[in-house]
């Protein structure tokens, strides 16, 4: 163990955590404006009590992913000096951009929608939700085009040992940012199309209030066609790792050697012929390199060295990712068919949904140990090894100290998230309305 | 070009001292100056909306750091590794504090959060500006206990104009003694960096004292965001010949494509946020009521 495996493990900590979070807020800020646009469209209360309801949630998770982002933004200088001094001219452009175009919008109008209900004109704080949430959007697709740099590097020279950008607009227009941005976006809201499932089916199975199931409708809308971008940028990626990536692509699939009309692997011994070569080019019968002889290539390109990512975790994390997310989506197709023209949520399918609630978590978190750790042994393609991309001067001692408290932080951080979600679920929307003589309610009408 | 990057750096920097300056202030204050718990949620209601708009203004200067000026960004952070550690744990635990306190059932862990998580950053910085001009502990002590006062000072002057009632009155308070322990502090501190920023920061200091003790609340702020602005000001004219001891600038930075690339960017950008930035301050400019 040395200071090159803990900043290592601090990266994937802190990111896989932030990760938690922030796809719920891409997804949720979206879903909470449409809700606040459907009120104001409609003047219906119950869409008003959702868009309260779902905001306070959408709230509880956005301080999450704010604080945790913080984090990622200094940790390249803190633990990864070499490499920010190598990519800062090309890697730290969408960073600033990031920040100056998106972070403002959605930190500032989120402030102005928060406290902004009794002192803005109605339809300029539905405007501000709408602000925020598109500069949450905005920022996925700066810090995503940043990180798709790192896998297939464009717009740059070497100069003097440093990455020296040459053309910006490659760099935000790369094939792979162009692929990876709507699959992560699209990822994102199904993941908070899962969320909103659950707490829309937890109700349902407390109230059957007709509101539960326009919650869970929209919802299932949305996964649904989140699941048809994610399928068709996801063969994108995978005819761009096929270009880019070979590697990746080779230890996903676990292919060994070069192979023409190569299987698709569904577990190791489970094979359908010639489905790689065909998803990964347009054509059955193409070759797709193999882990062994692609390391071979590269040994003679780059010298000798070890250029295979952990072949177990790429192998499995591209199945679970599949699985898991194409099982959400799978279950919101089947819920769109089965609440079609007015039909009632049957409580079968509240109980699934709720049960489903972790799998987009567990699908987003293993689409990203596929993409990062598929990259290794590299943080800059071809460029820049990992292992000589970490600080020089920062001891065993201080990665150790600074890995144990985020981890702990975060730990904590995130279990007191979960019970703060929780406990606000349970509680409900208040009411929107005064509340009327409970004596005046018939027992059946009160829930 | 590179004296651009490196005015506008030290302009986002600025920005963010004084912003963020006086939310650590009330973060502080906030208990401390309330007897009742709606006093307490009436003071960090003045921050409520803007704070974290506030901090992305440390977001960006990081940021700009970053693309402009890479070694710089990375020499600072890996060097400054623990501070830099712990200033994030503060913001953390200040950030979750405040998002959370309305929501939850008992709030004392959040306010908890929020005194340390301001207190932390408000003392480390001026601790790290201060290590990395003079190189020496007693300084970074000096700094970061000037940085702290001077925040609670800055907060309690905001506390005093964005309030009403008793809060109002024990801020004026506040600020009237931090304004007079800081005095002394802003002598040796400023004089230490001795440039003619920091010699009309002192000046500004006085005055604010004056003028908070003659209840000109709107002056006394801007004479305090005068007095951060400017010390943040002494602080970078020191940095501009060496960032970094042993570094230049210009070894520091990007390539002339990058940085004319950014330089459009935030010429086009910074205005509209600084406009609406503004117009949330104006939106919110009415004191915060007692809630009933």
């Amino acid at each position: 163990m040395d200071a090159l495996d803990l900043a290592r493990w601090q990266f994937g900590v802190t990111t896989v955590y932030h990760f938690l979070f922030v796809p719920l807020t891409i997804g949720l800020g979206i879903f909470v404006a449409g809700l606040q646009t459907a009120w104001h469209r409609t003047g219906k209360e119950h869409y008003l009590r959702l868009t309260k309801f779902f905001g306070k949630l959408f709230l509880i998770n956005f301080a999450m992913g704010v604080v945790t982002g913080i984090v990622q933004e200094f940790q390249f200088g803190m633990n990864w000096s070499e490499y920010s001094t190598f990519v800062g001219d090309v890697f730290g452009a969408p960073l600033a951009m990031e920040a100056l175009l998106a972070f403002f919008m959605e930190s500032t109008f989120l402030g102005l929608w928060i406290f902004g209900w009794d002192r803005l004109p109605k339809k300029v704080h539905l405007a501000c939700i709408w602000a925020a949430a598109i500069g949450s959007n905005l920022s996925a697709y700066f810090i995503l085009a940043a990180n798709a740099w790192m896998k297939h590097p464009v717009g740059y020279e070497v100069v003097d040992g440093r990455a020296r950008m040459t053309d910006l607009w490659a760099v935000l227009t790369n094939s792979t940012a162009i692929a990876q941005v709507p699959h992560v976006i699209a990822a994102a809201f199904i993941v908070a199309g899962g969320f909103v499932l659950a707490v829309s089916g937890y109700w349902l199975l407390r109230t059957r209030a007709p509101m539960w199931r326009s919650a869970a409708r929209a919802a299932l809308v949305m996964t649904a066609l989140a699941g048809a971008v994610v399928a068709g940028t996801g063969d994108m990626s995978a005819k761009l790792l096929y270009e880019q990536q070979p590697m990746k692509l080779a230890s996903a699939e676990g292919l060994e050697h070069d192979t023409a009309g190569a299987p698709f692997s569904i577990a190791p011994g489970i094979e359908i012929p010639s489905v790689l070569s065909f998803l990964s080019t347009g054509d059955p019968a193409a070759t797709v390199q193999g882990i062994e002889d692609l390391q071979a290539r590269f040994e003679r390109e780059f010298g000798p060295g070890d250029y295979r990512p952990d072949q177990q975790i790429v192998f499995w994390s591209f199945r679970v990712m599949m699985v898991f997310g194409l099982s959400t989506v799978g279950l919101s197709v089947l819920g769109l068919w089965l609440t079609r023209r007015r039909r009632a949520v049957p409580d079968w399918l509240s109980r699934l949904l709720v049960a489903a609630l972790p799998l987009p978590f567990l699908a987003m978190i293993a689409g990203w140990l596929l993409s990062e750790i598929g990259r290794q042994p590299w943080t800059v393609a071809g460029e820049l090894l990992t292992a000589a991309s970490v600080s020089p001067g920062v001891s065993l001692t201080e990665v150790a100290t600074s890995l144990t408290i985020f981890t702990l932080l975060y730990g904590g951080l995130a279990v007191a998230e979960v019970l703060l979600l929780t406990r606000h679920v349970r509680k409900g929307p208040e009411l929107a309305e005064p509340v009327p003589e409970p004596e005046r309610l018939q027992p059946s009408l009160m829930y | 070009m590179i004296n651009l990057w490196f005015v506008i750096i030290a302009f986002l920097w600025t920005g963010y001292f004084v912003l963020e300056g006086f939310d650590f202030g009330v973060g502080v204050l906030a208990p401390f100056l309330a007897r009742t718990p709606a006093q307490h949620r009436q003071s960090l209601e003045t921050i409520g909306p803007v704070w974290d708009g506030n901090e992305v203004w440390l977001i960006t200067a990081v940021g700009a750091m970053f693309a402009a000026f890479p070694a710089w960004y990375s020499g600072v952070f890996s060097s400054f590794y623990m501070p830099v550690v712990l200033i994030l744990v503060g913001l953390i635990v200040r950030g979750v504090g405040l998002e959370w306190r309305g929501k939850v059932a008992n709030p004392a862990w959040c306010d908890f959060g929020i005194v340390m998580g301001s207190a932390l950053p408000a003392f480390l910085w001026g601790a790290l500006f201060a290590d990395l001009l003079f190189d020496s502990v007693p300084a970074a002590l000096f700094g970061g206990v000037f940085t702290l006062v001077l925040c609670l000072l800055h907060g309690a002057v905001f506390l005093s104009l964005k309030t009403d009632g008793p809060v109002r009155h024990r801020a004026r308070t506040v600020a009237l003694l931090t304004g007079a322990a800081i005095l002394p502090l802003a002598v040796v501190a400023l004089s230490a960096l001795g440039s003619v920023p920091a010699l009309i920061a002192m000046a500004a200091l006085a005055a604010g004292a004056a003028l908070t003790y003659r209840r000109r609340e709107g002056w006394a702020f801007a004479t305090t965001a005068a007095a951060v602005a400017l010390t943040s000001a002494a602080v970078f004219t020191q940095l501009y010949s060496a960032p970094l001891p042993g570094m230049t600038l210009a070894s520091a930075a990007s390539g002339p494509y990058t940085l004319t690339m950014l330089s459009w960017i935030g010429l086009i950008t910074l205005p509209f946020v600084l406009v609406y930035q503004g117009w949330t301050y104006w939106v919110f400019r009415k004191r915060v009521a007692l809630a009933a």
